[in-house]
């Protein structure tokens, strides 16, 4: 599904991805660990195609097709959604619409006919219902005084609503607590499938509790340096990440 | 010294310049060397105008000539659309009109500035009285020519107890000025001035206020919101006068702006002259951009970049639209915003 290649990535003239790999395939869950600095979420707004970063070399592909010269809807609209570590507050646009207008985009985008208004509320009430979201919060501004919780809630109704291939989760279990991170995890883990990949970037061990990887790899110094099976990240959690920055630098 | 005084003497050194403190962003002396023959007699059929279909009755100023004034007995409710129509190119005119709000009576004027012809130069003065606890709710769409000078002027004088509620909705002219002065008599009565500029090409677009609270216990409340692209300019003057003894007075003024290319220009100077001491007066005004990090996230949802920009535009200006207290105006100012900002 997700396949990245040497990818190097600068930003303002600093490099911080130095030639990353990775394989993440279809149906599979992998977790990207890595301290503070290491380029986590580097990986991902490059990924999504955020401005100002600059990639000086190698390949990101979906299902075979180059992502790297997309533009952010366009890649959104094959499938991939990151899901932000501070969602942002949109003033003036109720989420409902913002949802809407994005659903209908991305089914346009793909040729595909658009939602009509009673289908999209219909489900938006389903989705907003298993994720415990009050409906009527969707009446109001996109997170504007929304909780963390509530804001990371309302990236799980995104997703669920726009059903990506590929999931970006940048350090989702920040900002919140418990109970909050088990209805988000929960919405997650429904999200699993054999047609979708996942990719969960978190700083601490805690979120993969919630959310079980295939594969846990070690981003030290803008490169893979480490994978294996979930024990990676408990060994991580215990022993910390000095001996991968140490021998990364 | 006004462009009206100008056409009736044909004197162009009559006309305001940079040299008025109050017109020196919409100078018209060095944009006007020749003023243009008087405006003809309209002869034809006029056509709907934006607001017909919500309005009780209309009112019409074609080229310079029609209804002079308009009364509202006691007590009485009436929404009544206002239309000015420069129907003519390359002319001139000048036109006034006086509305009286009799004592109780709720007015809704819906009022619009229709450019049906190209280069004319054109001047509308009004001057509204509202008597003791009246209401007039104003909604001005002005839809002038791009190389169209138009002045709009506007004396509103309030009595205890009244209310006007405005909103200015305009997209601008070659250099287009609406400018409303309030008098103020505190007494419990109150005023909203709001506005929405959205200027593109060269356009230029000038929302003007002066209010003067003349005694205690009076509020206002300002919002005015513009998005400026191309080589537009936007320019807001809001002056708030507290005299002296016009103790309790509430005044708010927001003002914020949109620059949406590097050539975009906006020119603001907001005033808050209070010669009262127990007063409460605020002021906000900010020039920006658009948030790259909303866009960014509209974008990452699937909305294509020139979608989301018109979507979070127009959120921006919806603050001011929802304003609104009139139901069919808001939806015709939520429309003409849609289609200027290419949503939907």
């Amino acid at each position: 599904m997700l396949s990245v290649n040497n990818l190097q990535v600068s930003v303002g003239d600093k490099p911080i991805l130095k030639g990353l790999s990775l394989d993440v395939p279809a149906g599979e869950v992998h977790a990207v660990m890595g301290p503070n600095g290491a380029g986590k979420s580097t990986l991902s707004y490059t990924l999504a195609g955020r401005d100002g970063y600059e990639v000086t070399g190698g390949t990101a592909t979906l299902n075979g097709e180059d992502l790297l010269s997309l533009a952010p809807e366009e890649r959104a609209a094959r499938g991939v959604f990151l899901s932000f570590q501070y969602p942002l507050e949109i003033p003036g646009v109720p989420a409902l619409t913002f949802i809407r207008t994005a659903v209908n985009a991305q089914l346009k985008a793909r040729g595909e006919a658009e939602m009509a208004a009673p289908a999209f509320l219909k489900l938006a009430k389903l989705k907003a219902g298993e994720l415990k979201i009050d409906f009527e919060m969707l009446k109001r501004p996109l997170n504007v005084g929304f909780s963390g919780g509530e804001k990371k809630r309302m990236e799980i109704l995104q997703m669920a609503m726009l059903q990506p291939k590929l999931l970006i989760l940048d350090e989702t279990d920040s900002g919140l607590d418990i109970d909050a991170l088990k209805i988000v995890s929960e919405g997650v883990n429904a999200m699993r499938g054999p047609d979708r990949a996942m990719l969960v970037i978190t700083h601490y061990q805690r979120l993969l509790d919630y959310i079980k990887p295939d594969r846990v790899h070690v981003l030290a110094a803008g490169r893979i340096v480490a994978s294996g099976g979930p024990e990676l990240a408990l060994q991580l959690e215990a022993e910390g990440y000095e001996k991968y920055e140490k021998a990364a630098a | 010294m006004s462009l009206a005084s100008a056409l009736k003497t044909g004197d162009v050194t009559e006309l305001p310049s940079r040299r008025d403190e109050d017109w020196r962003w919409t100078d018209l002396r060095a944009l006007i060397r020749v003023l243009p023959p008087v405006s003809p007699v309209f002869e034809g059929a006029l056509g709907a105008g934006p607001f017909d279909g919500l309005a009780d009755g209309v009112l019409a100023v074609v080229n310079g000539r029609g209804d002079t004034r308009f009364e509202l007995a006691a007590g009485l409710t009436r929404t009544v659309a206002l239309r000015f129509v420069a129907a003519a190119s390359e002319t001139a005119h000048a036109a006034r009109l006086s509305i009286e709000v009799g004592e109780g009576a709720r007015l809704v004027l819906l009022e619009s500035y229709e450019g049906q012809g190209a280069g004319y130069v054109v001047e509308a003065d009004i001057d509204i009285r509202l008597a003791k606890g009246a209401s007039l709710e104003r909604i001005v769409l002005a839809a002038d020519a791009a190389d169209a000078v138009s002045i709009s002027q506007a004396e509103v004088t309030l009595s205890p107890g009244a209310s006007l509620a405005q909103t200015v909705l305009t997209t601008g002219a070659k250099r287009q000025r609406l400018e409303t002065r309030v008098a103020h008599p505190g007494a419990h009565a109150s005023v909203r001035l709001d506005g929405v500029y959205l200027v593109a090409g060269q356009r230029h677009a000038d929302i003007t206020t002066v209010v003067t609270h003349g005694g205690v216990d009076g509020t206002t409340s300002q919002l005015i919101k513009g998005v400026v692209s191309d080589q537009g300019r936007g320019v807001f003057q809001g002056r708030i006068v507290v005299e002296e003894g016009a103790d309790q007075t509430d005044a708010r003024m927001g003002h914020h702006a949109l620059l949406l290319s590097d050539r975009a220009e906006v020119d603001a100077k907001p005033e808050l002259l209070i010669f009262a001491d127990d007063v409460s007066c605020a002021h906000g005004n900010t020039v920006g951009s658009l948030d790259d990090d909303a866009l960014f996230y509209a974008r990452q949802r699937g909305i294509p970049e020139l979608a989301a920009k018109a979507m979070l535009t127009e959120a921006f200006i919806g603050e001011v639209i929802d304003r609104i207290g009139h139901e069919g105006a808001r939806d015709v100012a939520r429309a003409w915003a849609a289609g200027r900002l290419g949503v939907g």
